[in-house]
């Protein structure tokens, strides 16, 4: 086992482990009336089961972002693997040191994980988190630009501009072990559909990394491209000309705006993603071809049918965010859907993330079951992991920030309850930044409020 | 409150004769089940962790399954010579699942505008449609869901409507004809739904518009349904002595004791038919205040509400709906789609299942989590565990199986492991409350319909042929 040290500046002062769980004795009296429901029939070892979460809430109160996490089984997610009973030393909101029998500075607090799984914080997925609060409320909807009587084609729009990391998704996502998640735009008046960028699910405001520009081909757009799929690639084409000035910007036919040409330009020259949301074979066989043509970068959502190219998505080193429980043909786009789609592009090569398309924002959480699934259907374990760390951070352009466990990278960590691809699994406690996360959400406030049995005063004034 | 299956068989209510000719009247069936098991031999699965649905765990345990019936489950049980035996060394045995809620056959794959057959959109009340017309056998979605261990369904009209129709369930067993996977004898379901989706449909149809005109359509529907049901009481046995003074064309209560209700109208023959108790009121309901308007509205009329689906806020009333015997059939972790939506838990289940009476349900109203209700089961699991409830494999089992099959009135004869009841059966390759579980084999009636390891015991829509066959490979 390979392990980074740290030479700790002040070791004798190191915290222990016994002085930890010393505190949360004696916080437990007080916090336990405050956090722990009461109710009939909870068992001695349901409540030590909450005491443990409780130690997490208490040390999660101290914004300390020095910590060292004692004796977990961490898995890196890099070519490190995983490393059992292992340490790992945060410092200033950066991991400093992977190893065994680190020693704690003074300043750092000390987590005793106990054997558990650690993982980099995970991959949200492709998601409207922060531009989406109720799917079905418009007014609460800033994915998709749908602009009447101007040109619809516009690449320029960013979504990242109307982000909220005030949306009480961002929470809900957390506490679920999930730290980062590629914030997309959707289709409105066009099959380009904009732009959006990756975001640190830790409540801060901007995006990191470059721009990624999404693109959706295929059945679901036909009625933005004039009722046939062989008009995306003309109108693409058309824009691709514009873009890269082979068509006088001064044409009464333009379907760009100058910011959108020069927008385009941007990611024709090699800045950034283009990530396309497309299914059916054929239409992937066609987006190799142009992606080789232009000499664009590519990345392909959803990809039901990505695994009949699979050797060819290798080679032209194309990443495939994978619906890794779509199996059925839900249109003829997918008739080869299957849910060994993400084994079989991974056995050929492809690198493999995952991405929902039903309900990706507020069920973020659930992109740990498609890893799972993926799984239980022939992916080998250690690329479910990498799906969700190493490959999309590295994908989107912060691989150098995210993604893995190693000394210098953002300290964006979970510590698990049990295997994190297995959905009996929940995350225990969740670091950003090297700061212990509140593991609370709108969600377990509404739950801890109906646990309890209702007391003299309505619910409405019980408080968290 | 349960109906026996057979009861309902035998068109003979609990209720007594009175009600008999009712049902016979409401609930006829012209479009019967042909369903016939598939003949197969007797089986015993040896060594296995039973889940028997009841709450009991067994280990190292047998279950023999002949003519297609459940004959035993116990430890070292005795075969007849002519068995299969299946090594469940490892594994872990369940009855066959049970969706309460799905669209499967109305809103089949691959979702074409031509099979968009689930809601009856054209006006807010259509108690007279039936989903099993619009059920498509071929959609592939009954085949991928017999891979997760589904063996019995509810396929229901959509949420369009306040009141959908008569939902219809289902053996999942591969057939040419609906008829043939009509579960036999199993009562109809009669959908209806609350909130946001029929005001958002009728808004601009002549309404409902709002959440009050909601209401005043069912109790204008069940209103019309009261007056239908009297008008079809059956006349007395014996007629009573007419009294010289009263004429021959009235008195009393003549009119409608005498009334043979006249036109059969089907929209009331199906609610007259809820009000009895012959068909079960499953209501589409997010809204914990709503789902408490609708018990009331239930009280009103003398209908049952059997379930509750969605019900998001189901946890915030939980007490109640155990007291009052009604089940809520939920998902693990799905919210805020919609605003209805937005106060929905991943302990939602969880703390339905709790009190004393609990009837918590898994269900899916989704062609993916239909596929894996045990996944969503696990997820309920951890979620209680993290709020300091656990929940133990044997219990949370019956939020899969026998809950539903309670709230769907076939508990009689399927839902758990009991001796005589239909062998509807998931072999699992491990704890089935994981993301790597596996349903190995899945018997129905006793026949191996479904085997993971055995392509030739894995059904094929008619749709699926030849698909990807042109290129014959080529790239």
């Amino acid at each position: 086992m390979s392990a980074h040290t740290y030479n700790s500046p002040s070791s004798s002062s190191q915290r222990t482990l016994g002085s930890i769980l010393t505190l949360n004795v004696r916080k437990k009296a007080k916090a336990r009336s405050r956090w722990i429901p009461a109710f009939a029939g909870m068992t001695t070892r349901k409540m030590s089961a909450s005491f443990l979460f409780l130690t997490f809430l208490v040390t999660g109160n101290a914004f300390a972002q020095d910590v060292l996490i004692r004796n977990a089984t961490v898995h890196t997610a890099s070519s490190q693997g995983t490393l059992q009973n292992a340490d790992v030393l945060v410092q200033g909101g950066v991991i400093r040191a992977v190893g065994t029998n680190l020693q704690a500075p003074a300043s750092a607090s000390v987590v005793e994980a106990n054997g558990k799984p650690l993982s980099p914080a995970l991959f949200g997925g492709i998601t409207e988190i922060g531009i989406e609060e109720v799917s079905g409320e418009a007014d609460t909807v800033d994915s998709a630009v749908k602009l009447a009587n101007a040109q619809p084609m516009r690449p320029e729009f960013d979504v990242t501009l109307a982000y909220n990391p005030e949306s009480v998704l961002i929470p809900i996502a957390r506490i679920e072990g999930l730290g980062f998640t590629l914030l997309g735009a959707n289709t409105g008046g066009s099959f380009i559909a904009g732009q959006g960028g990756v975001m640190r699910l830790d409540g801060s405001a901007d995006s990191i990394g470059p721009r990624v520009l999404f693109v959706k081909l295929g059945t679901d757009v036909l009625g933005l491209s004039g009722t046939s799929r062989a008009a995306q690639w003309m109108l693409l084409d058309q824009m691709v000309g514009e873009a890269r000035g082979r068509i006088a910007t001064d044409s009464p036919h333009a379907l760009l705006t100058p910011t959108g040409r020069a927008v385009l330009a941007h990611y024709l020259a090699g800045n950034g993603r283009i990530l396309v949301s497309v299914d059916r074979a054929a239409d992937i066989r066609q987006l190799l071809r142009w992606a080789q043509r232009e000499n664009v970068r590519i990345a392909i959502a959803s990809g039901a049918e990505a695994w009949k190219l699979a050797p060819q998505l290798a080679q032209a080193r194309v990443p495939v965010f994978v619906d890794a429980l779509a199996d059925l043909p839900g249109d003829f786009d997918q008739i080869g859907a299957t849910l060994e789609n993400a084994a079989r592009l991974h056995a050929a090569g492809v690198e493999v993330s995952f991405a929902q398309f039903g309900d990706a924002s507020h069920n973020a959480r659930k992109i740990r079951q498609h890893a799972g699934n993926a799984v239980a259907n022939g992916l080998p374990w250690e690329a479910g992991l990498a799906g969700l760390t190493r490959i999309p951070a590295q994908v989107l352009g912060v691989g150098d920030r995210l993604g893995t466990i190693a000394p210098g990278k953002t300290a964006d960590l979970v510590l698990w309850t049990g295997d994190p691809l297995d959905v009996s699994s929940v995350a225990q406690q969740v670091w950003m930044g090297g700061r212990a996360m509140p593991m609370r959400s709108r969600q377990t406030e509404l739950r801890d409020r109906y646990l309890r049995a209702p007391g003299a005063l309505p619910r409405a004034y019980t408080t968290p | 409150m349960r109906i026996a299956l057979t009861a309902v068989i035998g068109l003979v209510s609990a209720c007594g004769a009175v009600d008999a000719y009712a049902a016979s009247r409401f609930t006829q069936d012209p479009y019967p089940s042909t369903y016939r098991p598939i003949a197969s031999g007797p089986v015993l699965i040896q060594h296995a962790t039973v889940l028997t649905g009841t709450g009991e765990r067994l280990d190292d345990a047998d279950v023999l399954l002949q003519d297609g019936k459940i004959v035993a489950v116990g430890r070292a049980l005795s075969a007849p010579a002519d068995a299969t035996v299946v090594d469940g060394t490892g594994r872990w045995v369940t009855p066959g699942l049970i969706d309460v809620h799905s669209h499967l056959g109305v809103y089949p794959s691959p979702g074409m505008s031509a099979h968009s057959d689930g809601n009856e959109a054209t006006a807010p009340v259509t108690a007279n449609v039936w989903a099993e017309h619009s059920v498509w056998p071929q959609d592939p979605g009954f085949h991928a869901a017999m891979a997760g261990g589904i063996t019995s369904l509810q396929v229901l009209p959509g949420s369009a409507n306040l009141i959908g129709g008569r939902g219809v369930t289902l053996k999942n067993v591969p057939a040419t004809t609906y008829q043939g996977m009509k579960f036999p004898g199993a009562p109809w379901g009669l959908k209806m739904a609350c909130g946001e989706n029929p005001k958002r449909v009728y808004g601009q149809k002549g309404g409902p518009s709002t959440r009050m005109g909601n209401i005043a359509g069912y109790r204008a529907a069940f209103i019309d349904a009261s007056e239908y049901l009297k008008k079809n009481q059956p006349k007395p046995a014996t007629p009573k002595k007419k009294r010289w003074w009263e004429s021959s064309s009235g008195g009393g209560n003549a009119d409608s004791a005498g009334d043979s209700g006249g036109k059969r109208d089907l929209k009331l023959d199906t609610l007259a038919g809820a009000i009895n108790g012959d068909i079960r009121v499953h209501i589409h309901c997010y809204r914990a205040d709503e789902l408490a308007t609708m018990l009331d509205l239930a009280k009103e009329f003398g209908f049952k509400v059997a379930a509750f689906h969605h019900g998001v806020e189901a946890y915030k009333i939980a007490d109640r709906l155990a007291a009052e015997g009604v089940c809520g059939a939920l998902w693990a972790d799905w919210w805020g789609f919609k605003m209805e939506a937005f106060d929905g838990i991943q302990e939602n289940i969880a703390l339905v299942d709790r009190p004393a009476n609990g009837c918590a349900i898994v269900h899916s109203d989704s062609d993916e989590g239909i596929q894996r209700l045990n996944q969503e089961a696990a997820k309920v699991m951890a979620n209680g565990r993290r709020a300091g409830i656990d929940i133990a494999p044997e219990r949370a089992i019956r939020w899969l199986t026998l809950n539903p099959a309670k709230s769907m009135g076939i508990d009689g004869v399927t839902g758990t492991l009991e001796a005589g009841k239909m062998a509807d059966v998931v072999v699992w390759n491990q704890n089935p409350f994981s993301v790597y579980a596996h349903a190995e084999q899945v018997y129905v009636d006793g026949a191996r319909v479904y085997d993971r390891t055995d392509r030739a015991r894995q059904p094929k829509s008619d749709f699926m042929l030849g698909q990807g066959a042109a290129t014959g490979g080529a790239k």
